[in-house]
């Protein structure tokens, strides 16, 4: 069980969250004007990353704020913890490859 | 019985303590102290269980949790549990235990027959034999599990209470042996908080078993002053009978704690049987020990064959003598440790080592104790079927792949396995470390750590007993520095003096033999029956890789994961395919450690506990009036109320005809309810709704759409506006908390910029609805401040007046398709309203009705539940509610609407469907056709989501899917049911009042 640091609230157990899945999917400014293909990106394409992934949580028991985390899909090592609207912060751990 | 096989001295059992067990039916005497299997031992019971799948007999093989054999069905009744390790069981008295896989009795085994005809059971035969045909599978698997069966599941409720409890420290030790105890004190005294867990009843690990000095005193004493001085200190947690099973993420550790399993059945009043702890350690320390591993030659499954360190464990901490005359057959130094251990307590022993010598003082005491010593030699079969009675040893010849020489009997009633050790890493594994092989020690040891934890002693390969205790030591130190405690500590490891520290092993993983290779019946994986000849089948078959060869004889696949078979196995595949250990690879270890009851993992989550349930105010009159209930989420809602004498269908048939010609009355708190406010309230429902809503006038309400981003239906409901700034949005009453979390995610990602926010209030609110007739009647007797004509108060309004002298806010809406009042009152006094209603409306015929009889009234007039006519892939178009989908304004979901799939045109479209004989009422879930055919393929074309009978319209109605339904009105069409086909007509899906005359009137 993980042990995620929610911004607002400090270090939880999992069960206290909920993952909503891939974070920094922009919604089309216009929707009517995307095409089906970049329509269907937005709806359907994530990256599935083994390595450096950055998601949404949401502290659903606690304080219900939605917040960013960067965690290593394969180590499931957290490495930053961000708000809302933050900039994704770099992480130096390369994305491995999946040979490995 | 008389404990013949006893010691008169010596061992850490309590003589002056009897307890009186039974097994098998025969009534047997051990003492405080024993284990069932050390009990059993001592008067002279090896064999207890016979083998999954030749049925073979089968003896105690170890003295702990890696045991594979002597899995017993422990007590009976409610209290009965089955595959229970006999090493592991502490002996209470009055307990009783039965051998498993044996029938009439594990002296005689029907299935025995099975071992005769072993050569048409080579690995791979149940999936070979039995997979063909499949429908005969569940035949052929019942035979086998009845025949093979591993226990009997107990069919009565645990009578015992189970407990769970959240635990934080800052160093977690797991195991209580040299390195453990050592680690555990170190850390302790830097004042770091530290949890340390062994499995066992006391603490001590292999001290116990061995008979070692240490400061000049036997170890005994050490472990008890280091237990003494753990217990004293406040920030210490020493937990015995603590199996910890699990390691997750984030050094989050699960161990289950057996309170009162070693007591007699019921002395233990309310206290739990079993803890499981959840344990968030900073750092984690295994000092999880290692287990001897078997040598692999012929029948070296016979009862009396054992490994050499659990021979020396009974002799030494059970002070029992497993056997009169032993062979120990080695291939390093602590089988002759053990040998010299049985010698001392009066066996007569011969050391059999694969190797040319032993270490030089080994070899010494072994001369002057007068042991017959074969080196360069093993045992090539044991003999005996019952219990072994002889050995044939041989000299290997210089390649070590083949004899020198003719073999030689020796007569024995105990042979000693000591194949080398290998350290415990299950946890290891478990935290995603990996293993790494070590050519020296011919074993598995942990590679680099992926979480904060380390390895110390024989987990970590250190085998040597006095580097095991410094390893500790300094882990324990290190541990407490990098979880903040670096305060300076005074540690110092003892002076050890054991028999055995040299770590000098020379692997042989096969024995040869002299007649066939490899030797038939040379058991690897003794739970589960698989041989060396199983694996070398598996391998020319082609299942090279060891996690496919290993699947296919099912080798580490029992209860016991393998723990002493996974290292030969790995072993002799690499050797059968003339690979490389390491590049054969490794196995994964995965939780739990040893077997949980499932009572353990529930607690007290059980019963009524489960789950929480949510009642509405009006509970106690429902429960009070006969309702069967319908639980929706977690809400218990009335589903009819039964009178006298009624079936569901005689019940609902009233409350339909009562609706429709007087009053019905439905307890609707469950509703989800949601508040919405902000000065934007109006812009977020606009964009999560697919209809309109910034001209919805205060005091109106609106039914509304909800899709999804992929466009798809997600809820529905009617929401009112309270004021310009402020919304009441009502929910299906399943999917309450899903909306709110819909809602929430879209503001504080997407759209942080809206000033709203959202609150439940489903709980705030009790609502009852009236519906029919003479709903209006009834409530202008109780509400005399709120004009209801149907001019003053149309459908779709909303207002505020007081009803039965209660506060209410009064809704205009209806799902029933009669004139309907929704009244909602504050919580409290939702059952004052109700019985007034009840009462006033007793002159009208008022009839409570439950969900069955609001599904049938709504699927009357065509109204869709979201989740019962909706799946997740039907759009608001595919519904006929294209009108409710605003083309001005974007909202969730519209894009999608214009994709090429959403615009096709064989789209699946609610349809009504009428049944040629009035009186068929069709299953839901039907499937649909166009034609019948004689055989399958049948194109199917559509299912049915809702169907009933309909007692106002005297005929039966259904709703369905239908493709290119809403074109298809008037066309005939199939339903293949399981024993009859229907034919029924389509139609539009309102069949009662299409154009809503009677809820506007
Ligand atoms: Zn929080």
């Amino acid at each position: 069980m993980l042990l995620i640091e929610c911004p607002y609230c400090g270090p939880r157990d999992e069960t206290d969250f909920k993952c909503g899945g891939e974070a920094h999917i922009t919604r089309p400014e216009k929707p009517a004007d995307a095409d089906d293909q970049s329509w269907g990106d937005y709806l359907f394409m994530r990256t599935n990353s083994m390595g450096t992934h950055y998601e949404m949580w949401c502290h659903s028991h606690g304080c219900r704020r939605w917040f960013n985390v960067c965690r290593d899909t394969l180590s499931n090592k957290i490495h930053a913890v961000y708000k809302m609207g933050e900039p994704p912060p770099r992480v130096d751990d390369p994305t491995r490859s999946r040979s490995q | 019985m008389s404990q013949g096989y006893r010691l008169f001295n010596g061992g850490l059992i309590q003589r002056d303590q009897p307890r009186t067990f039974r097994f098998n039916g025969q009534e047997y005497i051990g003492f405080a102290g024993d284990t069932l299997a050390s009990a059993l031992l001592a008067n002279g019971v090896h064999l207890v269980g016979r083998s999954f799948k030749y049925h073979r007999p089968r003896g105690i093989f170890s003295a702990g949790s890696e045991e594979p054999n002597a899995l017993v069905q422990l007590e009976v009744g409610a209290y009965t549990q089955p595959n229970i390790r006999a090493t592991q069981i502490e002996l209470y008295q009055g307990l009783i235990a039965n051998s498993q896989n044996c029938w009439p009795s594990v002296e005689f085994d029907i299935h025995q027959i099975n071992s005769v005809f072993s050569r048409l059971l080579p690995s791979g035969f149940y999936y070979k034999t039995f997979m063909w045909p499949k429908r005969m599978w569940m035949t052929y698997e019942r035979v086998i599990r009845n025949a093979a069966g591993m226990g009997k599941a107990p069919t009565e409720n645990d009578p015992d209470i189970y407990d769970k409890t959240h635990a934080h420290c800052d160093v977690l030790v797991v195991g209580t042996g040299a390195a453990g105890l050592s680690a555990a004190l170190a850390a302790a005294r830097t004042g770091a908080r530290v949890i340390v867990a062994d499995e066992q009843s006391t603490a001590g690990g292999s001290l116990l078993s061995r008979r070692i000095q240490l400061d000049d005193e036997p170890a005994g004493a050490w472990v008890d002053a280091a237990v003494l001085e753990l217990e004293a200190l406040e920030n210490v947690t020493l937990l015995t009978r603590t199996t910890v099973t699990s390691y997750f993420e984030h050094n989050f550790v699960v161990a289950a704690q057996r309170l009162t399993d070693h007591l007699p059945l019921g002395s233990c009043g309310d206290q739990p049987r079993q803890r499981l702890w959840k344990i968030r350690a900073s750092q984690v320390i295994l000092a999880t020990g290692a287990h001897e591993r078997p040598l692999v030659f012929k029948n070296n499954d016979r009862p009396g064959v054992m490994l050499a360190n659990a021979a020396q464990t009974y002799v030494n901490r059970y002070a029992v003598r497993p056997g009169h005359k032993a062979v120990v057959f080695c291939n390093n130094d602590s089988g002759w440790e053990a040998g010299l251990d049985l010698s001392d307590a009066g066996v007569q022993v011969t050391l059999v080592d694969i190797r040319g010598q032993a270490a030089p003082e080994l070899e010494a005491q072994a001369r002057d104790r007068d042991l017959e010593i074969l080196t360069n030699h093993v045992v090539v079969t044991a003999h005996g079927r019952r219990h072994v009675r002889q050995v044939e040893v041989a000299r290997l010849n210089s390649d070590a792949d083949g004899l020198s020489g003719s073999s030689r009997i020796i007569d024995c009633d105990l042979v000693c396995m000591a194949g080398g050790w290998n350290p415990a890493l299950h946890l290891f594994s478990q935290s995603r470390g990996r293993l790494s092989y070590d050519q020296n020690l011919s074993c598995f040891v942990p590679g680099e750590s992926v979480q904060a934890e380390r390895s110390a002693g024989a987990a970590n390969g250190t085998f040597d007993l006095g580097f095991a205790f410094s390893e500790g030591r300094e882990a324990g130190k290190a541990a407490a520095a990098d979880a903040g405690f670096r305060q300076r500590t005074k540690s110092v490891s003892p002076k050890v003096d054991a028999k055995s520290n040299s770590t000098d092993i020379r692997p042989l993983w096969l024995v040869p033999s002299a007649s066939d290779h490899p030797p038939a019946k040379s058991f690897v994986d003794f739970q589960n029956d698989a041989t060396a000849a199983d694996l070398q089948l598996a391998v020319r078959e082609g299942y090279r890789s060891v996690e496919h060869a290993k699947r296919y004889t099912t080798t580490g696949m029992g209860t016991d994961q393998g723990k002493t078979s996974n290292v030969n196995a790995l072993a002799i595949i690499a050797q059968i395919t003339g690979a490389s250990i390491e590049a054969t690879g490794t196995t994964t270890f995965r939780p739990p450690y040893t077997p949980i009851s499932f009572g353990t993992l529930a607690g007290r989550d059980v019963g009524e506990f489960m789950d929480p349930v949510r009642r509405t105010p009006m509970h106690e009159w429902h429960r009070a009036h006969g309702a069967c209930w319908e639980d929706v989420g977690q809400w218990k809602r009335a589903w009819y109320y039964p009178q006298e004498g009624e079936s569901m269908h005689d019940a609902t048939r009233r409350e339909c005809i009562a609706t429709r010609s007087a009053i019905g009355i439905l307890d609707a708190t469950t509703l989800g309810k949601i508040e919405i406010r902000g000065p934007d309230a109006a812009v977020l429902l606009n964009r999560i709704y697919t209809n309109g809503w910034k001209s919805l006038p205060v005091g109106a309400c609106r039914y509304g759409l909800m899709c999804a981003e992929d466009g798809f239906i997600f809820d529905d409901g009617v929401t009112l506006r309270l004021a310009e700034d402020r919304f009441l949005m009502h929910t299906t009453s399943g999917n309450a908390a899903r909306v709110l979390d819909w809602l929430e995610i879209w503001l504080q990602t997407e759209w942080p910029d809206l000033q709203v926010y959202c609150n439940s209030v489903t709980e705030q609110w009790a609502t009852a609805a009236i519906s029919g007739p003479f709903a209006r009647q009834l409530l202008a007797e109780l509400c005399t401040d709120v004009d209801l004509s149907n001019q003053a108060f149309p459908f779709m309004t909303w207002c505020t007046g007081h009803v039965a002298g209660i506060p209410a806010r009064i809704a205009r809406v209806s799902f029933t398709g009669e004139v309907s009042f929704e009244i909602n009152v504050a919580a409290d006094y939702g059952m004052a309203l109700w019985s007034q209603l009840m009462l006033s409306g007793e002159k009208y015929g008022i009839t409570p009705f439950g969900t069955e009889t609001m599904h049938i009234l709504r699927a009357e007039k065509g109204f869709i539940i979201a989740g019962q006519d909706t799946d997740g892939t039907v759009m608001p178009a595919d519904v006929g509610l294209a009108r409710m989908v605003s083309s001005a304004k974007d909202f969730i979901g519209k894009r999608s609407m214009l994709r090429p799939d959403s615009l096709r045109e064989d789209r699946h479209q609610l349809v009504g469907l009428r049944t040629d004989n009035p009186k068929e009422v069709l299953p839901e879930g039907a499937q649909i056709v166009a034609e019948i055919k004689p055989e399958p393929p049948i194109e199917m074309i559509g299912y049915v989501t809702s169907s009933y009978w309909s007692e106002h319209l005297g005929h039966s109605i259904a709703l369905a899917m239908l493709e290119k339904g809403a074109s298809r009105h008037g066309e005939q069409v199939w339903l293949s049911l399981a024993d009859k086909q229907v034919r029924a007509s389509v139609c539009d899906p309102r069949f009662y009042d299409p154009n809503g005359e009677r809820m506007n009137g």
